[in-house]
């Protein structure tokens, strides 16, 4: 048997439902893995081992005693930090939030805590999600597992990076313009972003709340479809949360697993393939498109002619509604308080000083981009043409969806880059979403399946569908999945070097 | 130094007043806008808070359906168009009391908008007001500075935050520029926001209680040489809180304009205070083109689309309005248009109505509050409701007066004993004995007392000179107490002498 924690969630979710392994035994396992390999990775912000180990035996003990539980009832989670969490510090990776105690809990996170998911900690990620590193975490950078000097893709590298190195088998993400795929594409995860408004946005500290959307983070497609299906469907509390039921997402992905796509129209985009993107990126991802071929799908090019525009749009209704969601840190209520060093100390002093001190400089650089969008006279030239070309790119996918099934690209165009190398040139490291940003614009679902490695570094392979056809996504990505592994004779996430 | 002022007489003399009025109305909702924590008045400060209304990290605001209700009954109210569909902004500014640092409101989607109201003025005359729009948007908490002389912010040691406001319900409703109310234009202020209230309350949409702040006015006051001319430079006068200072703020800000633009400068466009104790109002905020409130729509909740069978149907459920309930009670009740007025004035329609309701003649149940009542309570310096009698008990007093039991004076006695607690007035009339005396047997024991006591006075009436009669009727009312019934008695005298 392999160890316990290179099983996927669906594997030992098993194995605790036929009582070969008990939560607490699977949950130690983790620990012990985040213990041994976390000072190398440093995909945790804080480990709640007391809080986890609780739930562990209050699952075993309720399993023991016949109740019928959720089938991933006992398998460990790793959230991140930009979902609160009761009584477990949230910061969101920045500073202004150090120590902050939240009272209450996600929806999301209460529906984990109801299945009985034991939470093993919260994840690094870049401050207020706002990044394509992890390197903007006020609270270290986090090092991709498959090479420690390079990074594990962003804002949630932390929670890619946890899956990938083995220390937890789910993770919770949120994408906002990738940072749930782009991650999963460079830590050879898989990542998906569901339909707007199909999973709750309450709890998730906002930085784009048009945008925004949280999603599972795991190392196999039929993993993401179970925690989906946890956390997904309508919460009143979310006034953009979409009433339908979700469609059925692990038959979906079962479905996709007997590799059978006849019939399945894919289109390959365009806008999304050829400059820009790395030579190897762009091979893997043809080698990907044989795979469905040879499966039975028609794969026809696309044109997405609005989709170069995505960027720029992204880049001014994000910062835009982020400098508004991000006025609350103030220094009055919660966190971080500073009080000016020279002068009158007011509320106006304090506030300016704590947000001066809090704030990392991505954070500042979005507020001040967003800030001047917003003011009157550059309202309709910045963020009213940039919602249009929003309305345009949405109108790209419903022409797009009108021949296809689903949309392909690669997730990111390149592998995982060098610590700093990007650091310093915001305007290449906002680069790395160019794919991912056009489904956040448009509120459709993407996922990030593991496809293969270039120069020992994975890489991803991006499916699109139609708003509330994530279920699209879960069975071209097995079907992808179980093809390469096929091929492979094991999945990617095998190769990852040991760490230890 | 004192402010400048003009004479009033001479300012509107010489200048011609515009006004612009924008009125804050609590909801009267049992929760907050966005969110399920309470709204009860008085409340330990911040005990009524969710993480919504506390702006806490990852926190989303619902919009309250009732809410929208009460928003939509108001636009109907005042005859406003309503939204087919609207969204919420948010207005970004950075202040404590405010826990996200931007407020949810509505910006270029009102849920109501181009109205009018009709606003009677003392004289019954009736001034239009049109309105521009009423949108929904929500409270900001309370800041209260500890410390420093005057319990302002300037000077203040600290100062604490309550988030129990925070996030109630507002309608904020803007009036287009109120033009020609020339001099009437305070009491034109002063008697819209009244209106204003007294339809609040019509809805039931809010308590309405200008003391506790849930109607609350902002006063836009501007000069201009003659009606003709553009638009002068507006001063607003911030949270004016009660009728009557609306009144004297609009009257101070004119004398004040006056004084500004008879000395050849410009008035400064500026948010103002004002002063309860001395009237005035001083300089607040420079106000500019400078202010941005960074308004975009709030994407955290999708817009509001009233559907028109909903809207139908609140408009048919609307309550009658105070100003057609007057028309229909002047017209059914046959008063005079001055009878009306006072009873308006002096806060009896609801009594009367009522009076009328529980079996009273409309002439009856008047003479009775605005008479005998008024001067009691007037006495007492209590309003009419205070007193502690029912319209329901009026009513009855007159029907023992219609019926011939209890005549006026008795009927007093009834009233005093009904006031002091001794129950209904058929009660009072029978635990006192104050029933009138028509049983012809006492009376008559009582004439033959009183004619064989007076000869000379029958000796007059028999040869004619009915003028006397008074004073036998007098013994008798005397010997009975006040009890008899006069008519009876001057029956049974004239019967007597033959």
């Amino acid at each position: 048997m392999p160890s316990i924690t290179r099983l996927s969630a669906d594997a030992l979710a098993q194995k605790l439902r036929s009582g070969e392994v008990t939560s607490v035994e699977a949950t130690q396992c983790h620990l012990d893995r985040i213990a041994d390999v976390d000072g190398k990775i440093n995909a945790f912000l804080q480990v709640s081992a007391d809080d986890a180990l609780a739930t562990a035996r209050d699952i075993d003990a309720r399993r023991a005693a016949g109740e019928t539980l959720h089938p991933l009832a006992g398998v460990p989670i790793a959230v991140k930090d930009v979902v609160v969490t009761k009584d477990l510090e949230t910061t969101a990776g920045s500073k202004i939030l150090e120590g902050w105690i939240p009272p209450y809990d996600a929806t999301i996170v209460e529906r984990i805590k109801v299945a009985g998911l034991p939470i093993l900690g919260k994840t690094n990620m870049d401050e207020f999600a706002m990044g394509s590193s992890t390197e903007h975490s006020a609270y270290g950078n986090t090092h991709n597992p498959w090479d420690l000097d390079r990074i594990p893709g962003g804002s949630g590298g932390g929670s890619a990076a946890a899956v990938a190195a083995f220390e937890a088998p789910l993770a919770i993400g949120t994408d906002t313009g990738g940072s749930i795929r782009q991650p999963g594409a460079v830590t050879g995860t898989v990542g998906v972003k569901p339909t707007y408004g199909s999973v709750s946005r309450y709890g998730l500290i906002a930085m784009a709340s048009s945008l925004d959307q949280a999603g599972p983070v795991t190392r196999t497609v039929l993993d993401s479809a179970l925690l989906h299906e946890l956390i997904g469907g309508h919460d009143p509390r979310d006034s953009t949360s979409i009433p339908d039921a979700l469609p059925s997402l692990v038959d979906a992905a079962r479905q996709g697993a007997t590799m059978d796509l006849t019939g399945l129209r894919v289109g390959v985009v365009t806008e999304l393939h050829g400059d820009g993107y790395q030579a190897g990126v762009l091979a893997r991802f043809d080698e990907s498109l044989d795979l469905l071929r040879a499966m039975g799908a028609q794969i026809t090019e696309v044109s997405c002619p609005h989709f170069p525009y995505a960027l720029d749009a992204y880049y001014l209704i994000m910062p835009a509604e982020a400098s508004s969601n991000l006025a609350k840190f103030d220094g009055m209520r919660y966190g971080l308080r500073v009080e000016p060093t020279s002068g009158p100390v007011t509320a106006e002093t304090v506030m300016a000083a704590t947000r001066g001190i809090g704030f990392g400089d991505e954070v500042k650089r979005r507020i001040i981009l967003g800030t001047y969008a917003l003011s009157a006279g550059y309202y309709d030239a910045y963020y009213g043409s940039a919602q249009k070309v929003r309305t345009l790119i949405q109108r790209d996918f419903a022409d797009a969806f009108a021949q296809v099934d689903v949309l392909v690209s690669p997730t990111a165009p390149t592998t995982a880059f060098k610590l700093n190398e990007k650091l310093d040139d915001p305007l290449a490291m906002y680069l790395n979403d160019v794919a991912t940003i056009p489904a956040n614009l448009a509120g459709t679902p993407g996922i990030s399946v593991p496809n293969g490695l270039v120069d020992g570094l994975p890489s991803g392979f991006q499916i699109l569908a139609p708003a509330k056809a994530d279920d699209r996504l879960y069975r071209v990505g097995a079907a992808l999945e179980a093809a390469l592994e096929k091929q492979w004779g094991h999945p990617l996430i095998a190769d990852v070097p040991e760490l230890v | 130094m004192a402010t400048k002022l003009v004479a009033y007489d001479d300012a509107v003399k010489r200048y011609d007043p515009v006004l612009g009025i924008e009125v804050h109305v609590e909801l009267g909702t049992k929760t907050k806008m966005f969110c399920a924590a309470e709204v009860s008045f008085g409340a330990d400060p911040n005990t009524q808070t969710t993480p919504v209304s506390l702006g806490l990290p990852g926190a989303l605001p619902v919009v309250n359906g009732k809410g929208v209700e009460y928003a939509i009954r108001i636009g109907l109210a005042l005859n406003c168009s309503i939204a087919e569909t609207c969204r919420f902004a948010r207005k970004n500014y950075f202040y404590p009391d405010v826990p996200k640092n931007f407020q949810t409101s509505q910006y270029d989607e009102p849920i109501a908008y181009d109205g009018w109201l009709d606003v009677e003025l003392e004289d019954g005359e009736i001034f239009r007001v049109e309105i521009e729009r009423a949108h929904m948007e929500e409270d900001a908490g309370k800041n209260t500075h500890v410390g420093g002389a005057d319990g302002r912010i300037q000077g203040a040691d600290y100062s604490l935050v309550d988030y129990n406001r925070a996030g109630i319900p507002l309608v904020e409703i803007v009036t287009k520029p109120i033009e020609g109310a020339g001099d009437r234009a305070p009491e034109v202020a002063r008697k819209y926001v009244e209106t204003l209230r007294d339809i609040f309350r019509a809805l039931d949409v809010s308590e309405a209680r200008m003391e506790r702040g849930n109607v609350r006015a902002d006063v836009n006051v501007s000069l201009r040489p003659t009606p003709q001319s553009p638009l002068g430079t507006r001063t607003e006068t911030k949270n004016v809180n009660s009728f009557r200072s609306v009144e004297r703020a609009v009257r101070f800000e004119i004398g004040r304009q006056a004084a500004v633009l008879d000395a050849g400068e410009k008035v400064v466009q500026e948010t103002r205070h004002f002063h309860e104790e001395d009237g005035t109002t001083s300089a607040g905020r420079i106000k500019s083109d400078a202010d941005d409130y960074r308004y975009f729509p709030e994407p955290d909740l999708v817009p509001v689309a009233p559907s028109r069978a909903w809207v139908e149907e609140i408009r048919a459920a609307l309550p009658e309005l105070p100003a057609a309930r007057r028309r229909r009670l002047l017209g059914e009740w046959g008063f005079t248009d001055v009878e009306m007025r006072d009873v308006i004035n002096a806060g009896a329609i609801d009594l009367i109505e009522a009076t009328v309701a529980a079996g009273a003649t409309p002439a009856g149940a008047r003479k009775w509050w605005m008479g005998e009542l008024a001067r009691r309570a007037n006495a007492d310096e209590v309003s009419l409701e205070a007193l502690s009698v029912t319209p329901a008990q009026i009513a009855s007093l007159e029907s023992l007066i219609a019926d011939g039991k209890i005549n006026d004076k008795l009927a007093r006695q009834v009233l005093d004993g009904v006031l002091a607690g001794e129950g209904d007035p058929a009660e009072v009339v029978a635990d006192r004995g104050l029933e009138v005396v028509s049983d012809d047997g006492p009376l008559l024991a009582a004439i033959d007392a009183a004619l064989t006591a007076q000869p000379d006075i029958v000796e007059k009436i028999r040869s004619g000179n009915l003028g006397p009669i008074g004073a036998i009727i007098g013994s008798v009312m005397k010997a009975t107490k006040g009890q008899a019934d006069a008519k009876r008695v001057r029956e049974l005298v004239l019967e007597r002498i033959g």
